[in-house]
């Protein structure tokens, strides 16, 4: 095999991902990238992503086409450089293609870890629990309207050597739908209740928007619980929120009207796919969960400001890292604004809502080299 | 959430609502499993493909039981009953048997709500299998869609797939007004991911199953199945398609019909009921009436001839649409300009 052919492979953005589509190319066939360039994005169920290329070379061959859906780990491209011939790159995708086909057939067995549903203190939730490691465990919490799903690019990444458990918040996802009086108190008591059945001391809580305000009043609650903060664009720390968003997250009924709804959450509008939108479609008609947001949202954006003020939290609270997308548009990036000075605060620019999903490699990054500090 | 059949879909929305609300029962022939039977042989088959198996064992006697092969009287029956508080659940095992008991449907529960000043309240649910592909020749193997959606006062339900079954057979149960929910009997043992839980689809909103660019395709149940196997072929041969599937035809939803034309400005529309008077006709009028300037290519039709389904197996393939007719009708809007200009 000549050593300066490099395949371009259907990446595994996150644990669920077993097939993705080759949205589109980014680089023409013929040109020259770097590593680390964008080479093309790729949609999964969740999000459309792009794929940076892993080494640098020439982009001899775009082995998929475009809207082509593949296999994780099957052939998208070639990339060599110039002294390579057509004949050995076409003998490099021969016997790719040959062996790539010989071993899915084998991989087939290895199926995504599931979520399974649990009961809490009698109380359904839906948790997807790997990872192991000496440590303490982390906890994901996901926003309002999320469910584990907000996790896809992280879960698996910050598992490594460690166990992380993510859950859908009550009212969410394939938890059950009584969401109590839908303070941010009330989901604190279910995040310790959580540990306590799982057996779980103390853990990292990694929180994302009100999931993010959940954690700060754990901390508040029963501090001897959290070892530390990574905290996601939280509520909480300001008044603001987008009404906009929360409205029309609750009231959108079909994709068209739910998709514009979806584009506040992220920077680059042209992540936000039909497949997202039916997924929180899919969520939102199960019965109870539309009230269920209508109460959460009552509860926490009583007209139209942000009901809890947990900046007070942050002046004696664990070690604590703070992630906001600089083009947030739900809860803007001010709110990060003023806070103590152990506080570790990083902003990222060209991101909104979302940084887990938008700069998925940035926040694991982060969030490992915080937690290993 | 698990992966589960079209007919466990069904079953489960039954379950469901028969728990939540004690005035759904069902009946109909069969649906208990075996009229006459006793202690272990009742519900041993639970309807003719086994849709209601496990119900009666649940419910009993007085939620889930057997009629006589009298369509009339108890399609009648769970009229009247809808009409004076319960919420009937009536199978009418193949759709083909309605001729059979149209007046209680047509100029009985259909209209009850117009009739009496709009008062009264019909919340009856008729089930019914359709559809051709089982060589089970021309008495069981109509798509007899277009007539219930012909008569004001139904609504009309076909489900394409195991998750839409579920959503929409919960949404027809609660529903205030009769409802003729359909299901292709080919697709009982069709799977896919299924919430536990009970959800509900609304009637008359379509679903966007494909997205593309350059033809709009409309199918209905099972053609849904086909035209997305097709337009997945014509998407790596660099076409486009968008496929709608409208999930009930009465009511219709227009709105995204004429949306998604006059983005693509192309329309096939694949219909498996008898060509006169079907949902592509339907269809056909409402776009060349209300989109006539989007389009760019003349609308094509991918239905069976007017003919009654054969029963030879070769020549119920040659009359059902299939996903390389819908190709070749794509292609066929696709070429009408590059035709006209050779």
């Amino acid at each position: 095999m000549n050593a300066s052919i490099t395949p371009i492979t259907m990446p595994k953005f996150g644990l669920a991902m077993t097939e993705g589509k080759l949205a589109g190319w980014m680089v023409r066939p013929g040109a020259t990238v770097r590593a680390g360039d964008d080479l093309a994005d790729i949609e999964t169920s969740k999000i459309t992503n792009a794929y940076e290329s892993p080494a640098a070379g020439i982009l001899r061959r775009q082995v998929a086409q475009e809207g082509e859906t593949l296999a994780v780990g099957a052939l998208i491209g070639v990339l060599a450089d110039a002294e390579a011939t057509d004949a050995e790159i076409d003998a490099f995708i021969a016997r790719f293609n040959a062996e790539f086909s010989a071993g899915s057939a084998e991989d087939a067995e290895e199926a995504p870890p599931e979520p399974s549903v649990i009961d809490v203190k009698g109380r359904a939730l839906r948790v997807l629990d790997i990872g192991h490691g000496d440590g303490d465990p982390i906890v994901l919490i996901h926003g309002f309207g999320g469910d584990i799903g907000n996790w896809l690019f992280n879960h698996a990444a910050l598992a490594e050597g460690r166990r992380v458990i993510a859950f859908d918040l009550p009212g969410h996802g394939g938890s059950g739908k009584d969401v109590g009086d839908g303070t941010l108190a009330f989901f604190s008591t279910v995040v310790v209740d959580l540990l306590d059945t799982l057996g779980i001391d103390r853990a990292h809580l990694v929180g994302h928007s009100l999931g993010g305000g959940v954690a700060l009043t754990t901390v508040k609650n029963a501090p001897s619980r959290v070892a530390s903060l990574a905290l996601l664009a939280p509520a909480g720390l300001g008044p603001d929120v987008n009404m906009a968003f929360i409205d029309g997250f609750i009231t959108a009924d079909r994709q068209k009207t739910l998709i514009p709804v979806l584009s506040y959450l992220v920077h680059d509008k042209g992540l936000i796919g039909r497949k997202m939108a039916d997924d929180v479609l899919r969520y939102k008609r199960l019965d109870g969960a539309v009230d269920a947001l209508r109460r959460v949202a009552a509860a926490n954006f009583a007209d139209g400001k942000q009901t809890d003020t947990l900046r007070p939290v942050l002046e004696s609270a664990p070690p604590t890292l703070i992630i906001w997308g600089k083009d947030d548009e739900i809860l803007p990036a001010s709110h990060a604004a003023g806070l103590p000075e152990a506080v570790t605060v990083v902003i990222l620019p060209d991101t909104g809502h979302m940084p887990q999903m938008e700069r998925s490699d940035d926040v694991n990054g982060r969030i490992r080299a915080f937690l290993a500090r | 959430m698990s992966k589960k059949s079209f007919r466990q879909a069904i079953n489960e929305a039954l379950r469901l609502e028969m728990r939540r609300d004690p005035r759904v029962i069902l009946m109909g022939e069969d649906v208990a499993g075996g009229q006459g039977g006793s202690a272990g042989t009742v519900d041993a088959w639970g309807g003719v493909l086994g849709v209601t198996k496990g119900l009666y064992t649940e419910f009993g006697p007085e939620r889930v039981f057997d009629t006589p092969i009298t369509e009339a009287s108890y399609i009648g029956a769970a009229a009247g009953a809808a009409a004076t508080g319960l919420r009937p659940v009536a199978e009418l095992m193949f759709v083909d048997f309605v001729g059979c008991c149209l007046d209680q449907i047509m100029n009985q529960a259909a209209k009850f709500r117009y009739m009496f000043g709009g008062k009264a309240r019909t919340p009856l649910v008729i089930r019914a299998m359709f559809g051709a592909g089982f060589n089970a020749a021309a008495q069981h193997s109509q798509a007899l869609y277009p007539l219930f959606t012909h008569i004001p006062g139904l609504k009309v339900v076909i489900p394409s797939s195991p998750y839409e079954a579920k959503g929409l057979l919960i949404e027809a149960i609660r529903d205030d007004d009769p409802v003729i929910f359909l299901e292709h009997k080919v697709m009982y043992d069709d799977e896919e991911e299924v919430p536990d839980e009970a959800y509900t689809i609304p009637f008359g909103e379509a679903n966007l199953t494909r997205e593309g660019d350059d033809v709009t395709i409309v199918a209905f149940g099972r053609m849904v199945k086909l035209a997305n196997e097709a337009a997945d072929r014509l998407e790596r041969q660099g076409i486009g398609c968008t496929v709608i599937d409208p999930r009930t035809t009465s009511p219709l939803d227009r709105d995204t019909i004429l949306d998604c034309v006059a983005d693509t400005g192309r329309l096939v529309i694949v219909d498996e009921s008898s060509p006169r008077c079907n949902m592509a006709a339907d269809i056909s009028a409402l776009v060349a009436e209300e989109a006539f300037d989007a389009l760019k290519a003349p609308i094509r039709r991918v239905i069976p001839p007017h003919t009654p389904v054969p029963f030879a197996s070769v020549l119920e393939a040659l009359y059902l649409p299939d996903a390389a007719k819908i190709e070749a009708a794509v292609k066929a809007v696709m070429n009408h300009n590059v035709t006209e200009a050779a």
